[in-house]
């Protein structure tokens, strides 16, 4: 235990120091990209990997949030610190509200009406006026400093906003894991039937998990919004980035704690890699090495990264007894 | 609203809507069969389009004419899908079965980049152009020939499945797995053929559609959310459901887009589909 707590504080360290290492700003936005990747995997994976429930629709959630407090922002002052909790109980509201319907669907037809909802949604915002259409959003501009939550000199503190932001989900999700909702989870996703004759209502706890995972991944959103100052439907609710989280998660190894960490690191850095050394050409040749690394992935760690290593190190151990015995 | 704008609006639902139907056709299949949702099957698709405007400009040979070598090339294509990557993920999760045939959808999006290059890219002057005027009605003659192409595409696929040795074994391996093994039906081959068979689909509607609708490395991404609509909406691995929906999804499409508006069409469709799966979760006519 003592351990594993000297462990986290010395990731948190190293976490920290991060961007003091590497000072060129590009490098600086990857790590911010990167952190930002890792909490929404987290909080997908307390949905999709914990409970089970494949999500394709975290973007409607994550737009929510960056919506919610821009809209408050710029139509009435608010501050964006109220706005990330707004965001965050709208989308929880929106997620109890289709969740409640959807959860009745299993596998493929779960996963394909989380796409629907949030294609849905984002086909609303694009063509909805009042808050700036296909068009989207500029936050406008104030003056820095953390109460305001926009930084315009070096971009370094939203790093720390999404480091703290990916500490306070991972706690969030190690608290669902280690109480009776993580047994009630993986029992939802391992054996349904079976916890269903238990007595389990399936629903409701499916409910919890995708309450906790809306509200984190609007918070996400609200985060991006502040960082970037301007929001439209391509950017804040694409399928393609639901899909970027789930595969981040899934990169990683879904179910575990830090598994979706590690899977995010990986993405974002595939993805940076690929497109500074070969996206210039703009002749896919990023795409063509992006879509094989995540194939060898798929075929050969079926479990993630974290699934993979866990099988490596088991192997080891077994190899170091046999060796000690015979 | 006169009689002909209704019946306008109908048939061109009706049209697409074929076309619909025979892209999800294959994506039914591959499901049905194993229990996999194949997220490249839109880039099948892409590849027939493709294959269909190189024959064209290169070698003048029209769309029309092409589609049987279409079919057969993708055909290839699919089956060596089956044997070089999805073989080995039949038996893992889902999840990595779906992180699978999304890795295959954006390397496929990339090599059609690196070969052909991003741009859109048309069929002008086929065979298949123009317009046709049944009284004060008008549709594009490629939409016709797309159509009609598509049910004859779809019909002998029903054939195949229905009143072939192979085909009927194929779905006897749909039904039961370790049942059809038992039986002595070579089931690998049965995979490898329903993946040929699913990429041939895509294939033709490629083609069909190359007449009439630009070909860009990303033009899968247009069809492949309608087509799990249409596949769901079905049931999944359900043919002749993936047919009725295709249709359904193609008349709402172009009926809602005109009442509403174009731009709330796709909003109107996955709203469709919502419903009927949270009202019937199996689909119109898929296995309970």
């Amino acid at each position: 235990m003592s351990r594993r707590v000297l462990l986290s504080i010395a990731v948190l360290a190293a976490a920290s120091a991060a961007p003091w290492v590497v000072s060129n700003p590009s490098r600086q936005n990857f790590l911010i990209l990167a952190m930002m990747t890792a909490q929404l995997a987290v909080a997908w994976n307390i949905l999709g990997g914990y409970a089970g429930q494949v999500s394709f629709g975290h973007a409607a959630f994550y737009g929510l949030g960056a919506y919610t407090s821009s809209v408050l922002l710029i139509q009435f002052g608010l501050s964006p610190w109220i706005g990330i909790l707004a965001g965050g109980v709208l989308a929880m509201l929106f997620a109890l509200l289709i969740g409640w319907p959807c959860f009745k669907l299993k596998g493929h037809y779960f996963a394909i009406a989380t796409i629907a909802v949030a294609e849905i949604v984002q086909v609303i915002f694009t063509n909805w006026r009042a808050v700036g259409g296909a068009v989207g959003l500029y936050l406008p501009l104030r003056e820095e400093g953390l109460k305001a939550f926009v930084f315009h000199a070096s971009k370094l503190p939203y790093y720390y906003i999404a480091l703290g932001l990916l500490v306070l989900t991972l706690l969030v999700s190690q608290t669902i894991e280690r109480s009776f909702l993580g047994h009630y989870f993986r029992a939802i996703k391992d054996e349904p039937e079976a916890a269903r004759s238990l007595g389990v209502n399936l629903t409701r706890y499916k409910l919890v998990a995708i309450a906790a995972s809306s509200f984190l991944t609007a918070a996400g959103g609200t985060l991006y919004a502040q960082k970037e100052l301007f929001i439209d439907p391509g950017s804040v609710m694409a399928t393609s980035l639901s899909v970027k989280i789930a595969l981040a998660s899934i990169l990683g190894g879904v179910g575990s704690l830090f598994g979706p960490v590690i899977g995010a690191g990986i993405l974002t850095g595939i993805e940076e890699v690929t497109r500074q050394f070969f996206g210039g050409s703009g002749r896919g040749t990023d795409l063509i090495l992006y879509g094989m690394i995540i194939l060898a992935v798929a075929v050969y760690y079926p479990h993630g990264v974290i699934g993979g290593f866990k099988a490596w190190s088991q192997r080891r151990a077994a190899r170091a007894r046999s060796g000690s015995t015979g | 609203m006169s009689v002909e704008i209704v019946l306008q609006t109908l048939l061109s639902g009706l049209l697409i809507g074929l076309v619909y139907a025979l892209v999800a056709v294959g994506l039914t299949m591959i499901f049905g069969v194993m229990d996999i949702v194949n997220f490249a099957h839109g880039e099948f698709l892409m590849f027939g389009m493709y294959a269909s405007f190189w024959l064209f400009s290169l070698y003048k040979l029209d769309p029309l004419f092409t589609l049987p070598l279409t079919a057969l090339l993708l055909f290839a294509l699919g089956a060596a899908v089956y044997q070089t990557v999805v073989r080995r993920i039949i038996h893992a999760s889902m999840l990595s079965q779906i992180f699978t045939t999304f890795g295959l959808m954006i390397l496929f999006r990339g090599i059609a980049q690196f070969l052909w290059k991003p741009d859109f890219r048309s069929i002008d002057n086929s065979l298949v152009s123009g317009a046709v005027r049944l009284g004060a009605l008008q549709f594009g003659l490629p939409q016709i020939v797309a159509g009609a192409g598509a049910i004859l595409a779809t019909a002998l696929i029903w054939w195949f499945l229905d009143r072939t040795r192979l085909g009927v074994a194929l779905e006897a391996t749909a039904a039961d797995r370790e049942a059809a093994q038992l039986m002595g039906i070579p089931v690998q081959r049965m995979f490898t053929i329903a993946w040929g068979i699913a990429a041939a689909c895509a294939g033709i509607a490629g083609g069909l559609l190359s007449t009439f609708y630009p070909v860009f490395p990303e033009v899968g991404a247009n069809f492949i959310l309608i087509a799990f609509v249409v596949v769901a909406l079905g049931g999944f691995g359900s043919v002749t459901g993936a047919f009725l929906a295709g249709i359904i999804v193609g008349l709402v499409e172009v009926v809602g887009g005109f009442l509403i508006g174009p731009q709330l069409k796709l909003a109107l469709v996955l709203l469709l589909y919502l419903l009927v799966v949270l009202l019937r979760p199996q689909g119109l006519l898929g296995r309970a």
